[in-house]
């Protein structure tokens, strides 16, 4: 029997070990460039004027976005004062009252697809049951379309958060005499609690920069959002409206709400991991 | 309970705002690469292919990327190195669409098109795959930018998988004398096979439906083209741009039908995805 080389075997071996040192400083140094990126000529744009001015038209100087900050904060919270309860309901059906039925098993696995459903998907089929109807766009239909994309988050996290609760805990409440939505609402939730504001918070990073489902709902405005009835201005479309433009005020005004974005949604992915990770120790 | 409500609901309610243009091209609408608002004549083949083709070479690159990078996690790095460097490649997964579409736009485009694209022509010239000018925006940006934002997802799952492996198999491949490479070929790999189809299951219903991104890099534009530097546009990019656009009925069925078209495929991408995982699960009882 002829004895094969050692050296070919290691040579493979350092070249692949090589790649993937190489390919993991790759994927750091691609998010690395793309943060730097934005903050260098997001923080450009900046300024107080940004945050408090009103849109000016292209060629104008100055201006600020402040229309489309407020704008999206109120669709993502009108999303999440519709999402997060109706998912949070799912959730405990899941953890709670449902183990073991075939209904259960049925929601659950639903509940993953819709997870995976294209966000612009969602939009589209917000515009033709509110929109169309309605006869305009609205921040309604924004809201509703985004609290669409946050419901199969936080019923998943819930139910994960509310199975790691311990059962002798449950069972000690129900043995005091407590019925089962007591037990469920005083003695579970309040044991989950920290694990239920971090899935929250990660199922609001997600939606704040989603940009698709607010094309066909929510649109954008140049007015001040006064009512959630009409078009609303957000930073992602305005975003997307100002890139997409040839004037170059209107696309470093696109790289400040860039900016903006960024910021909030890594803030809130590192703050929600972070006390993930203190939960866990 | 309202989750299976909804899901339905989406179904029916595109099934039946796309009947106007399911009645008037039927099949044909599939293959037809016309796109014509003023004669009203539409197709979804060129939307269909660019979707395909972005999706291939995302995954193209992803993967391998993926596989690496797990293997570098799990089992070439120190835990304190592997730890902050696997919190940054799953922050690129945070990254919201619309700031990798402007990347790829203001940043990522002129520098394909002034270094990789014109170097890539001169080593492989000639091929109809690479012709055409190097604009930078077209098919091949948005499968880079796409291959960037599915990475998070593969190599999630792929990472889990590597630590899934028995050790006892691991340690007798070592004890073999394998190279960590072969172990990782022949072990992990091996063992862990139908997992990483599912990752990439999950990465391929990512990239399918990808939109923002996509719209801001690809060009837009409704035709096939035999080039990757050409542009051209993909079903969610389509109905980004022309949406808010499109005033005559038949316009707007015609791309609530392509949404449907998506909306099914990726369904059938996630539904795969989730059997999958499911039947591994229980197979290998634990949490993935």
């Amino acid at each position: 029997m002829r004895r094969r080389p050692v050296w070919p075997r290691r040579l493979a071996d350092a070249a692949v070990k090589a790649a993937s040192v190489l390919a993991a400083a790759l994927g750091l140094a691609m998010l690395a460039w793309i943060l730097a990126v934005v903050l260098q000529r997001g923080a450009s744009a900046l300024n107080w004027r940004f945050i408090t001015g009103m849109p000016v038209p292209p060629g104008a100087e100055g201006g600020g976005l402040a229309n489309a900050i407020v704008g999206t904060f109120l669709v993502t919270l009108l999303a999440c004062v519709i999402g997060v309860p109706i998912g949070m309901m799912a959730g405990v059906y899941l953890a709670e009252f449902g183990a073991g039925r075939t209904l259960a098993a049925l929601v659950r696995f639903l509940v993953n697809v819709m997870i995976g459903v294209p966000s612009i998907i969602i939009g589209l089929f917000v515009y033709t049951i509110v929109v169309l109807p309605a006869g305009h766009f609205s921040g309604w239909a924004g809201g509703v379309a985004l609290s669409l994309l946050i419901l199969p988050v936080v019923a998943r996290t819930t139910e994960d958060m509310l199975a790691l609760v311990p059962n002798p805990l449950r069972e000690s409440s129900l043995a005091l005499g407590a019925p089962r939505w007591r037990t469920t609402l005083h003695i579970v939730f309040r044991a989950a609690r920290s694990g239920l504001l971090t899935g929250v918070l990660l199922a609001v990073a997600r939606i704040s920069g989603e940009t698709a489902p607010l094309l066909f709902t929510a649109l954008n405005s140049p007015y001040w959002p006064r009512s959630l009835s009409g078009p609303t201005a957000n930073l992602t479309v305005t975003i997307f409206n100002y890139a997409m433009s040839p004037y170059p005020n209107w696309q470093r005004a696109a790289w400040g709400a860039s900016f903006l974005i960024t910021l909030g949604v890594l803030a809130l992915t590192v703050v929600s991991r972070a006390l993930a990770r203190e939960r866990t120790r | 309970m309202f989750v299976l409500v909804a899901m339905t609901a989406i179904l029916l309610e595109l099934f039946h705002h796309s009947r106007v243009s399911l009645a008037r091209f039927g099949w044909g609408f599939l293959t037809s690469v016309a796109w014509n608002p003023v004669t009203r004549e539409f197709g979804a083949a060129s939307s269909i292919f660019g979707t395909i083709v972005s999706t291939v070479i995302a995954l193209l690159l992803a993967i391998p990327l993926a596989l690496v990078i797990a293997m570098f996690l799990v089992e070439v790095a120190h835990p304190r190195v592997a730890r902050p460097v696997g919190y940054g490649i799953e922050l690129l997964a945070a990254v919201p669409s619309i700031i990798y579409g402007m990347w790829g736009l203001f940043v990522l485009a002129p520098v394909l098109a002034e270094h990789v694209q014109p170097r890539l022509q001169a080593i492989v010239g000639g091929l109809p795959l690479f012709s055409g000018p190097p604009m930078g925006i077209g098919v091949f940006t948005a499968g880079i930018v796409l291959a960037l934002m599915v990475l998070p997802f593969i190599t999630a799952v792929m990472r889990d998988i590597f630590t899934l492996v028995p050790p006892v198999l691991k340690e007798s491949g070592y004890g073999m004398g394998a190279t960590t490479w072969e172990v990782t070929r022949k072990v992990t790999m091996r063992h862990g096979m139908r997992g990483m189809v599912g990752g990439v299951f999950l990465g391929l219903g990512r990239a399918l439906g990808e939109t923002m991104a996509v719209t801001f890099v690809i060009g837009n534009d409704h035709r096939i083209a035999a080039s990757l530097f050409a542009s051209g546009n993909t079903i969610s990019s389509t109905l980004a741009n022309e949406f808010t656009e499109a005033s005559e009925p038949v316009y707007l069925s015609a791309l609530v039908e392509l949404g449907l078209i998506l909306f099914v495929v990726t369904l059938l991408v996630q539904i795969a995805a989730q059997m999958w995982l499911r039947r591994l699960k229980r197979r290998l009882g634990a949490d993935l």
